[in-house]
């Protein structure tokens, strides 16, 4: 799903992000931030299962891997726009505080939830991957040679 | 004589207390939390989704703590869990191109671009008890070196530019689920892939060293083995376009296998496909020996009738939930059953002695 740049993009980031936040986080966030506005279910939190697909040989036809456990739920702000919390995991209230992000994000408040709920989520998320991928690093093989057996 | 009998649910049920009284052990040792079992016996949890074929570590570790650290008995938890879940969906094929790996190796190509990243591994250790865990203590810090972030391309991307490898080629048919229709022969490869990646991983791993010993020899070198976390995409109707719902840890093995050419195919290396949740290294070479195998006819190979090549005979077998339950049945009530053979059994033998008494009067 490489596609060109649209208008779907940054949505597609925040909820990406928002469904790999680690459990509790988004809430302490937007705890922090603001106090939640009320809203009206569209879709009450709901536990299912995504069947996770891969290809053969990586590159080839799609077989189906095995299924992973996901939440989910849709929302409504008083001010008429539609949160939707896609988020891996059994995890109601995470998915609650993804919806409501995610509605939020298409208000006016986009740009100071931003800064306080998805940049620093962003941030700490990176800092992970990039301890866990220095740790990786540090057991790279240096190979060097010691007698070249064609000469 | 049929009697129908009721009764033993008292026994039954005293019989569960003393069970969870025993799961519990000692009660001056402490108790064990689910995140202590998901967090320091990793790979038991690993080896439960990938079996159970459900990747929740949370929830493999409270069935490893149920099944008191029966393997199996924890995947048949997973399994009837799974059962009760709603599918929302399916997801985009994963990228395990776009695999963020902690560990990457190649047997073939030393000098692979990216380097060989060995990983928290067990290899090269010196397989000796480590008298230290037994005490208490932190383990020193793991050391870090600068690491550069992207895709990692497979090594046999690289490898091919003279074609000697043969290609997976796109391909988008939407494969068939064994979940939802029962396994019938013949089996295409998706379907053998989605049974082998759920399948017992010592199974999976006997068939595959039966092959290394000569049992439909195919000669696998691992062209790359990778561990690491993908991310899981799926497309969401409501919003008309997918998001990324989540982040997998999946091994991925691709073997190299030696191939003289066939009626079909040229003088190539061949390729088995190994892919399984977790970190679970053994099943997914195991898988990919298998697979490489089970695929003799769609490269023209010869059926030399070696147990991996059988695909009925290996996929039949593969699921332990399914070998377990039809084993274990045998030790609840056939008092029925057995009672009828115990009548011919009787009938035979009466048989028997009226012959020979009348044989011995002849």
């Amino acid at each position: 799903m490489k596609d060109a740049l649209n208008e779907n993009d940054p949505r597609k980031a925040w909820m990406g992000l928002l469904a790999k936040a680690p459990a509790g986080r988004v809430a302490a966030l937007l705890g922090a931030a603001i106090s939640r506005p009320a809203f009206t279910w569209l879709r009450a939190p709901e536990i299912g299962s995504t069947m996770v697909r891969a290809r053969a040989g990586a590159t080839g036809a799609p077989f189906n891997l095995g299924e992973m456990t996901v939440t989910r739920c849709a929302l409504t702000l008083e001010t008429g726009e539609v949160g939707h919390g896609y988020i891996q995991g059994r995890r109601k209230a995470d998915a609650e505080v993804a919806a409501l992000v995610d509605a939020l994000m298409q208000t006016a408040m986009a740009s100071s939830l931003r800064t306080a709920v998805l940049d620093p989520l962003k941030t700490e998320m990176t800092t992970v991957r990039v301890a866990r991928a220095a740790k990786a690093a540090a057991t790279k093989v240096d190979f060097f040679t010691m007698t070249r057996g064609e000469d | 004589m049929y009697v129908a009998v009721k009764g033993g649910e008292r026994a039954i049920e005293n019989a569960h207390a003393w069970l969870a009284e025993e799961r519990r052990g000692n009660t001056d040792i402490a108790e064990l939390s689910i995140a202590q079992i998901r967090e320091q016996l990793s790979l038991a949890v690993n080896r439960v989704m990938a079996e159970g074929s459900l990747y929740d570590p949370d929830l493999a570790a409270l069935a490893i703590k149920q099944a008191r650290g029966d393997l199996i008995e924890a995947i048949f938890l997973i399994r009837a869990y799974r059962t009760t879940l709603p599918r929302f969906g399916a997801s985009e094929p994963v990228d395990t191109g776009a695999m963020a790996c902690n560990r990457r190796i190649s047997a073939t190509f030393k000098d692979l671009p990216g380097g060989q990243v060995l990983g928290p591994t067990f290899d090269y250790t010196h397989r000796l008890l480590d008298f230290k865990l037994a005490a208490d203590g932190d383990p020193p810090k793991a050391p870090t070196r600068d690491a550069q972030l992207g895709d990692v391309p497979h090594v046999t991307e690289f490898l091919n530019r003279e074609g000697l490898i043969e290609e997976a080629t796109h391909d988008d048919t939407p494969p068939p689920d064994l979940t939802r229709e029962p396994l019938e022969m013949p089996a295409d490869r998706a379907l053998r892939l989605q049974a082998l990646t759920r399948a017992d991983e010592g199974f999976t791993l006997g068939l595959a060293y039966s092959t290394q010993r000569g049992y439909g020899r195919n000669h696998a070198f691992v062209g790359e083995l990778r561990i690491g976390s993908v991310p899981v995409e799926m497309e969401i109707p409501e919003l008309g376009f997918a998001i990324e719902i989540g982040e997998v840890t999946l091994t991925e093995c691709e073997t190299v296998n030696q191939f003289t050419g066939s009626k079909t195919e040229p003088p190539q290396f061949t390729r088995g496909y190994g892919l399984v949740f977790g970190q679970t290294e053994r099943k997914a070479i195991s898988m990919a020996l298998v697979d490489r195998a089970l695929r003799w006819e769609e490269l023209g190979e010869d059926n030399v009738g070696a147990p991996a090549q059988d695909a009925e005979f290996v996929l039949y077998h593969a699921d332990n939930i399914q070998a377990t339950g039809f084993l274990e049945h045998i030790k609840l009530p056939h008092y029925v059953d057995f009672q009828s053979e115990l009548e011919l059994v009787r009938k035979l033998r009466r048989e028997a002695e009226a012959q020979q008494l009348q044989e011995a009067a002849e």
